[in-house]
């Protein structure tokens, strides 16, 4: 093991982490509520004071790894560029292409739901597609959008348009034979039992379908500002910041993008629970 | 026969639409290069123009079939332009991504059942992990190991592939671990079994069929990881870096032939795991 220039921080941050790990063991002895929000916040912040306390204790370089602190520092001080990124990379590249791919899956579903031929056809096709790296299309996207956000988000309406398009199918079928009847012996129309009946029944599927688009939706916008983009955005920044050495910068962006990853997906599961409270996956 | 025919009608519909979107989106070019040399064209002599352009917007399909047949069979493999090669070169890493995230998958899995306070902290970051978008993490992770003294872009590249491949092997071994009822745990209680002989007698043999559904998910992860990591390395070799290449010296033809060897390459990699999948089903004595 190398010996550390500042002993003391290493030593101060290992203690502290085994403090909040044997918080975290006799936390995980009651069932509570509290308790099970609290250990993963505590194992979060003992991860932190570990890497900032091993970067003092050993003098990283700030061009290597530089600690929490100044990354928060580094975020406190740009916000205003930081939310600029986010407006261009987040909102008009990843949310903008999420709704129109998300869209157009919903009205192909939707359609191909009343041909089976279509379905024969277009499942197996669809299947092996999202299956794809269909990231490599962003440079060709690129190519015929131009640099700003419309070609981040053709390139996320392709990603995201295939996973949705699969799960809302097979969601589509989820209803049984005997509700479906039911309906019919009510005098249903198609429309009235799509909406009444098969749409609600897909909801689980539509959802699962949607959790993995908004992790791709965020990926596709920023792979396609790796070919080529205006200067900003989150994807620009981080490789641009990159050449420069300035590392607490990118850290600040990789902040921003994983609050926005993980904001996006908890605003999904959310409107999941409130969508689709009668499934038993949701009940507590 | 009848799963066949709506596949190849819905085929031919695509490669019809392909074709007549690359008459349309070609024929501004040729257009204007008619303008430039004040002639005037009629649609018959545009046509066969827009399908031989060197830097079509659109190659049709058979210019990109051809240019990935040039790129695999009419070149050495070990060649620096042979497509066989790069894809090689992105296979051996997304292999290493995928073993190194199945190795994370199950080991954090098997740590998770077994003991509570994993659960409770861990599980959720590692749920997190995934809405954090690795590419905008990718180039940190390059700088880092770079300074920490791997050489080269292997290590990086599989990283960035486990990253991805690892959480649905994760979750699918937790369920798996979990999927024994209490009436097996209890029996094994009575048989005096510890709990070393429940684990290899009783949870692991009950995962396995969750572990090889979850493979097929992994190894496309795997793949995008690759592909992804590949991007802002500044890597020449890969389908990756030929992406980026093609991207960089504005040669549609390298993107397209590239994209197209990615998808073989996955849909590839895809039927071995499924392969794998059936073979282990059928000696734990399914029916699949």
């Amino acid at each position: 093991m190398i010996i550390p220039t500042h002993p003391m921080w290493l030593a101060g941050a290992v203690a502290v982490w085994l403090a909040l790990w044997t918080a975290n063991v006799t936390l995980a002895q009651s069932r509570g509520r509290a308790a099970r929000i609290a250990m993963p916040i505590l194992f979060g912040a003992a991860l932190l004071v570990l890497w900032e306390g091993i970067v003092r204790a050993y003098q990283v370089s700030p061009v290597i790894l530089p600690p929490p602190s100044t990354i928060a520092q580094t975020f406190a001080a740009s916000l205003p560029m930081l939310w600029a990124d986010f407006v261009q990379t987040v909102i008009k590249g990843a949310l903008s292409g999420f709704v129109i791919g998300v869209a157009a899956a919903f009205v192909v579903a939707i359609v191909i739901d009343r041909s089976p031929f279509l379905q024969k056809g277009l499942l197996p096709i669809g299947n092996f597609v999202a299956a794809l790296p269909i990231v490599g299309l962003a440079p060709i996207l690129v190519m015929w959008f131009g640099f700003d956000w419309h070609s981040k988000a053709a390139v996320v309406v392709v990603m995201v348009f295939f996973p949705v398009l699969i799960n809302l199918v097979a969601g589509l079928k989820a209803s049984e034979r005997m509700q479906r009847d039911l309906m019919a012996t009510w005098g249903a129309s198609y429309w009235q039992s799509l909406f009444k009946l098969r749409l609600p029944a897909a909801m689980p599927f539509f959802f699962n379908g949607l959790k993995i688009a908004s992790t791709l939706a965020l990926i596709g916008a920023i792979v396609a500002e790796f070919f080529g983009s205006p200067i900003v955005g989150l994807g620009f920044r981080i490789s641009a910041e990159i050449g420069r050495l300035g590392l607490d910068i990118v850290w600040a962006e990789i902040v921003v993008a994983a609050l926005a990853g993980s904001v996006l997906y908890g605003a999904i599961a959310l409107t999941e629970r409130w969508v689709t409270f009668w499934h038993p996956s949701q009940r507590r | 026969m009848s799963r066949a025919l709506p596949i190849l009608t819905v085929l031919a519909a695509i490669l019809a639409i392909w074709y007549a979107a690359t008459i349309w989106m070609n024929a501004t070019w040729v257009f204007d290069q008619a303008e430039r040399n004040g002639q005037t064209v009629t649609w018959a002599e545009v046509i066969p123009q827009t399908m031989t352009q060197d830097r079509p917007l659109l190659p049709p399909p058979h210019q990109v079939a051809a240019n990935l047949w040039q790129g695999i069979a009419g070149q050495a493999i070990t060649s620096k332009r042979s497509l066989v090669y790069h894809a090689f070169v992105t296979f051996r890493g997304t292999m290493a991504g995928f073993g190194l995230g199945i190795l994370l998958g199950v080991g954090l899995a098997m740590a998770i059942v077994r003991y509570r306070v994993m659960d409770g902290s861990v599980m959720p970051w590692a749920i997190i992990s995934q809405t954090i978008p690795i590419v905008a993490l990718a180039p940190m992770i390059l700088t880092l190991s770079n300074s920490v003294g791997i050489d080269g872009k292997e290590v990086p590249k599989a990283i960035i592939s486990a990253y991805l491949s690892f959480f649905p092997v994760f979750v699918s071994m937790i369920k798996g671990l979990r999927s024994p009822d209490q009436m097996q745990l209890d029996l094994l209680k009575t048989y005096g079994a510890g709990e070393g002989a429940t684990f290899f007698k009783l949870r692991l043999p009950a995962s396995l069929p969750y572990f090889f559904a979850s493979l097929k998910v992994a190894v496309a992860a795997a793949l995008i990881g690759t592909i992804v990591g590949e991007l802002p390395s500044g890597a020449i070799e890969g389908l990756g870096a030929r992406m980026l290449i093609g991207s960089q010296f504005g040669e549609p033809l390298i993107m397209w032939a590239a994209l197209f060897a990615a998808a073989i390459l996955a849909g590839l990699l895809i039927v071995a795991v499924g392969l794998v999948e059936r073979l282990a089903n059928r000696r734990m004595g399914g029916v699949a």
